[in-house]
């Protein structure tokens, strides 16, 4: 049995002096093997510890962090107290790694055959030869299409997750026995990643090299590992085989967890757990999730869990009431129904919108006038109606944000109306929207670190929309701030601080009370929960929903992630390049038939569930710009009818249940195609 | 709920913060060293003139080069003043010039920068053009000519070295609030109707006031080597006002039989610039800036 495990980590712990000099630890007293062949997935939110346990299994520690005890051993010698010179043989050849953004880092004015015959001199013995048929060998692997041409491109030259597949292709350079993915697909688009997560799953199949991959994301953990080892605050709080860890979670958190990521399969908000999770050096004593634990007691409280090894499930779980959810049946969410209550009355119609990003020649500037023939974003119709919540979906590019600049004023239209309350017309940019026209519409950004200035309180933060829109001064200002922080569930003491000195999630908050601060009509959100994580995903969610129930707002709501935007809207518009593909209630555009885009899109969602495996039906291919002429998504599309996609526009058809769908294919056809 | 001792820092006055950032500084011992340097040579610019043994002025032909005693510390130079006397209060013009001069160059500089980087696009690429043509002349030759031309006065002196070094802030400047104008608080801000005032005021202001406070604080040791070079040509300070560069450009000759006179200002200098140098360095670390200008020295 020894031998066929191929890293053992144990009794590992990492951690850091703080400026007082308290021993504040990272990693605790971590033990755990992986096996020959074997793919694990460590999962956690941002600052569990994960990565730092991934680069200690390849004898790195990052700067500023020291190992207090224990090892990681590799090949029974203990990479942690390896001299730099030996770990060179083993980092790249026996151990490689693919860092978060591999495929972003690689050197931008090198070729990519280059590139990989670099990899290959370092982590290879093989002559130039063998290392030439070596390179399209790697490619081939990777499934790049065209091997030969590829090696000769740049690597801007390549989309997202050709990039990526590149960078898995080095990392296999030195056919190592253990590759270590660290993020490997966040930040690509929805489809790119499950393309890249298929590859994996193909490599490992294949060449048989065991795998350790890191993630926040459950759904992109689900498709790739045979076991899972859930990571919180530092220490391992549940580890077992894969199926069980998501169908039958026995650890309060990861129970929790599951059942607050929303589902495609179910419209409604998700319950969400309270609080977050607690800095590095503050737990004191009791158990690390004593605070949002709805199974705790006194126990929790003053005891710290042991991980216990339990023979009969194969599982180990830190947690002294797990029995309570060994005898649970299998997680079952539930959801809150979201009560959709728009009004009849409209009040935003865009039509015809067309925005464009085009340098402007002289002449046109002394006209005012923007001519671009081929527009990033195009005849765009929506009416939205009074309290509901629409969601923009589609993958980075597809001109979502773009629309949301031009509603905002940020970006002037090129063509086109922008209505608000069937009177005003807002086609204008700032400079010429009176106060009220601003104050009427207002933006919350995906990452409240980029959103709120750092150097203002929060106090500071929210009083000025109060002082800019309704000149508030002095008590009434701070009883009106205080309103409002109560109102995002934050306490008065907040005021003062800083938002480095705020969680993901309350800084989120923060961003959400600025926005209502200024009692506007609509709200843009854009991504507003992509950079929070995902224990705190829901609680932002619910805290919108309630929000807009109670104050009547309407969210314009932005997003990729199709998941959540079933969770929270009404009615759901997608676009590919800056066009309307599909706009419907979002209960039908959930249902087929669908557009082929809306399709591919469905299809590349990763949930957290082994059953549910994404299908890949369109090719990866990033496109620069929009078509010319006809469909917008002829170049990708599976189902392309021919020579009229590629000529003329699409015409708008509906479905039974009111959805609109552009394609040149006929509903009923569509349907056929698509059961 | 548990006690989370990083979430407790609270909103600090500017004088608690100022105090905290210098314990942060004097908590390294180059910080330390800086600190202390700077903190003695200001010192030491305040009170040389009461503390002087002997007139700064007072030519006596019958002690001309004479090596250090008991009487005359660091011995006399060729006309027979004292060298200690001269020392310290050597360094009282050259820190006042500098000091302001910075100030000057840290007001333009950081001015026109955060405009460069607000306005960005032509206009921006225009101003920064003509910022680097006049700053492609070597500065110490336009120094020269403004000095011949306008004398040598503090009024000229001041000015002319602000202009020269706040070419470096202005970049720095540019820079920072390039990479703030990008982030949403200030896109936010935009899109609420805020005034491009308020908006330079409460948003960039605060975020790029560090970078620029420590590139001043680098600019100044450069200035104070620039304006010694300069009084080291005769185009600074006016005898017989004790200078640092002037005592070096005057004891130079002597120095294979009268090293005393030219080492104690030779000292007095390089020690002031390592002390900038050093506090500048502390600075940029206690803020979290990473400097990437090097040193003058
Ligand atoms: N300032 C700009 N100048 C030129 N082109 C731009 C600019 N901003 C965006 N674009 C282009 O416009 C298109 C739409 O961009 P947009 O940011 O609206 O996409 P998105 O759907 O919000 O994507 P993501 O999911 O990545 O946020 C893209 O092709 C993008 O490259
Ligand atoms: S030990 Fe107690 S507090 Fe911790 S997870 Fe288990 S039940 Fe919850
Ligand atoms: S119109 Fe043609 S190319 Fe466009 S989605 Fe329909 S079938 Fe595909
Ligand atoms: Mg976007």
């Amino acid at each position: 049995m020894m031998t066929d495990i191929i890293q053992k980590v144990k009794n590992l712990s990492i951690g850091f002096r703080s400026k007082k000099g308290d021993e504040i630890l990272i990693l605790k007293n971590i033990s755990t093997n992986i096996k020959k062949g074997e793919t694990v997935g460590i999962v956690g939110e941002s600052g569990s510890g994960k990565s730092t346990l991934a680069l200690a299994m390849m004898g790195y520690v990052k700067h500023g962090l020291y190992t207090i005890g224990g090892e990681c051993q590799f090949n029974s010698s203990n990479l942690l107290k390896m001299k730099s010179k030996d770990l060179e043989k083993i980092r790249g050849r026996k151990i490689a790694m693919i860092p978060q953004n591999a495929g972003q880092a690689l050197t931008p004015n090198l070729k990519i055959g280059y590139q990989i015959d670099e990899a290959l001199q370092l982590h290879s013995d093989l002559d130039e030869i063998e290392r030439e048929k070596k390179i399209s060998e790697l490619l081939n692997k990777v499934r790049l299409p065209s091997p030969e041409t590829i090696a000769l491109r740049y690597p801007h030259e390549l989309s997202g997750g050709q990039q990526q597949r590149v960078a898995v292709a080095m990392a296999l350079a030195g056919t190592p026995d253990l590759l270590l993915l660290d993020e490997p697909t966040t930040g690509l688009d929805v489809t790119t990643q499950a393309h890249v997560l298929e590859l994996l799953n193909f490599i490992a199949k294949d060449t048989g090299t065991s795998m350790v991959y890191v993630s926040h994301d459950l759904g992109a953990i689900a498709q790739v590992s045979d076991r899972i080892i859930v990571m919180y605050s530092g220490e391992i709080v549940l580890e077992g085989p894969s199926r069980d860890i998501l169908k039958k979670p026995i650890h309060p958190y990861t129970h929790g967890l599951l059942k607050s990521i929303p589902k495609l399969s179910l419209a409604g908000l998700p319950e969400s757990m309270p609080g977050s999770q607690p800095q590095p050096g503050t737990i004191q004593g009791g158990c690390s999730f004593f605070d949002r634990c709805n199974f705790s007691d006194d126990n929790c409280k003053n005891n710290s869990p042991k991980l216990e090894f339990l023979k009969d499930l194969n599982t180990s779980v830190r947690c002294f009431n797990y029995e309570q959810l060994v005898n649970e049946n299998e997680v079952s969410q539930t959801v809150n129904k979201i009560k959709n209550k728009s009004l009849d009355k409209e009040i935003l119609n865009l039509s015809e919108v067309s925005i464009s990003y085009a340098k402007q020649k002289l002449l046109d500037q002394i006209f005012n006038r923007i001519s671009d023939e081929n527009p990033t974003v195009k005849d765009i119709n929506i009416d939205i109606k009074k309290g509901e919540t629409i969601a923009l979906v589609g993958e980075s590019g597809s001109g979502k944000s773009t629309i949301l600049k031009s509603i905002a004023g940020l970006l002037r239209t090129k063509d086109g109306l922008i209505k608000f309350d069937e009177s005003r017309n807002l086609s204008s940019d700032l400079k010429e929207r009176d106060p009220n026209d601003l104050r009427i519409i207002q933006l919350i950004f995906q990452n409240p670190d980029e959103s709120l200035n750092p150097n203002h309180t929060v106090e500071e933060i929210i009083a000025q929309p109060l002082k800019l829109y309704f000149g508030l001064k002095g008590e009434k200002l701070k009883k009106n701030i205080i309103d409002l922080l109560q109102k995002v569930r934050l306490g008065e003491f907040y005021m003062s601080r800083y938002p480095r000195q705020l969680s993901g999630g309350e800084k989120q908050r923060v961003a959400v009370a600025r926005a209502f601060a200024a009692k506007p009509d609509i709200i843009l959100c854009d991504e507003v929960t992509s950079a929070l994580d995902v224990s705190v995903q829901a609680a932002v969610l619910n805290l919108l929903q309630q929000l807009k129930e109670d104050f009547g707002t309407t969210y314009i709501f932005v997003s990729h992630d199709l998941a959540v935007v079933r969770a929270i809207s009404d009615r759901v518009a997608v676009l590919y390049q800056g066009r309307l593909c599909e706009v419907g209630p979002s209960n039908d555009v959930y249902k087929f038939p669908s557009h082929p885009y809306t399709e591919v899109l469905l299809g590349a969602v990763l949930e957290p569930d082994p059953d549910i495996k994404p299908k890949l039906v369109a090719e990866d291919i990033v496109e620069e710009r929009p078509p010319e002429k006809g469909c917008s998504f002829q170049g990708r599309c599976s189902r392309i009818v021919g020579d009229i996609c590629k000529k003329e526009i699409p015409p708008w058809q509906l479905t039974d249940s009111g959805n609109a769908i552009r394609c040149h294919i006929p509903i009923k056809e569509l349907q056929k195609q698509q059961f | 709920m548990k006690v989370d001792n990083i979430y407790k820092e609270e909103k600090k006055s500017a004088f608690a913060k100022l105090s905290e950032i210098i314990i942060t500084m004097a908590s390294r011992p180059s910080g330390l060293i800086g600190l202390s340097i700077l903190v003695f040579h200001i010192i030491l610019a305040f009170i040389s003139p009461y503390i002087a043994p002997h007139d700064f002025k007072a030519i006596d032909p019958t002690l001309m080069l004479q090596a250090p005693s008991a009487e005359y510390w660091f011995g006399t130079d060729d006309l027979g003043r004292d060298v200690f006397t001269r020392t310290i209060l050597g360094g009282r013009t050259a820190l006042t010039i500098t000091f302001f001069g910075s100030l000057i160059a840290l007001l333009w500089g950081g001015l026109l920068g955060i405009f460069c980087g607000l306005v960005g696009g032509k206009i921006d690429d225009v101003v920064m053009r003509i910022v680097d043509a006049f700053l492609s002349i070597p500065w110490i030759l336009a120094m020269l000519l403004i000095v011949s031309l306008l004398g040598t006065s503090t009024e000229v002196l001041i000015p002319a070295l602000g202009f020269f070094y706040g070419k470096g802030i202005v970049r720095v400047a540019r820079a920072a609030t390039h990479d703030v104008i990008a982030k949403d608080f200030i896109v936010s801000a935009r899109a609420r109707g805020h005034s491009n005032f308020s908006i330079i005021w409460n948003e960039i202001i605060p975020n790029v006031r560090d970078a620029i406070l420590v590139e001043g604080a680098m600019r100044w040791s450069w200035m104070l080597l620039g304006f010694s070079s300069l009084s080291f040509l005769g185009f600074g300070v006016s005898p017989p006002t004790p200078d640092w560069g002037l005592m070096i450009s005057n004891a130079r000759g002597l120095m294979s039989f009268a090293y005393w006179a030219v080492i104690a200002p030779i000292v007095g200098l390089s020690s002031l610039i390592i002390g900038i140098n050093l506090t500048a360095d502390a600075f940029a670390k206690a803020l979290g800036i990473d400097r990437s200008t090097k040193a003058p020295v």
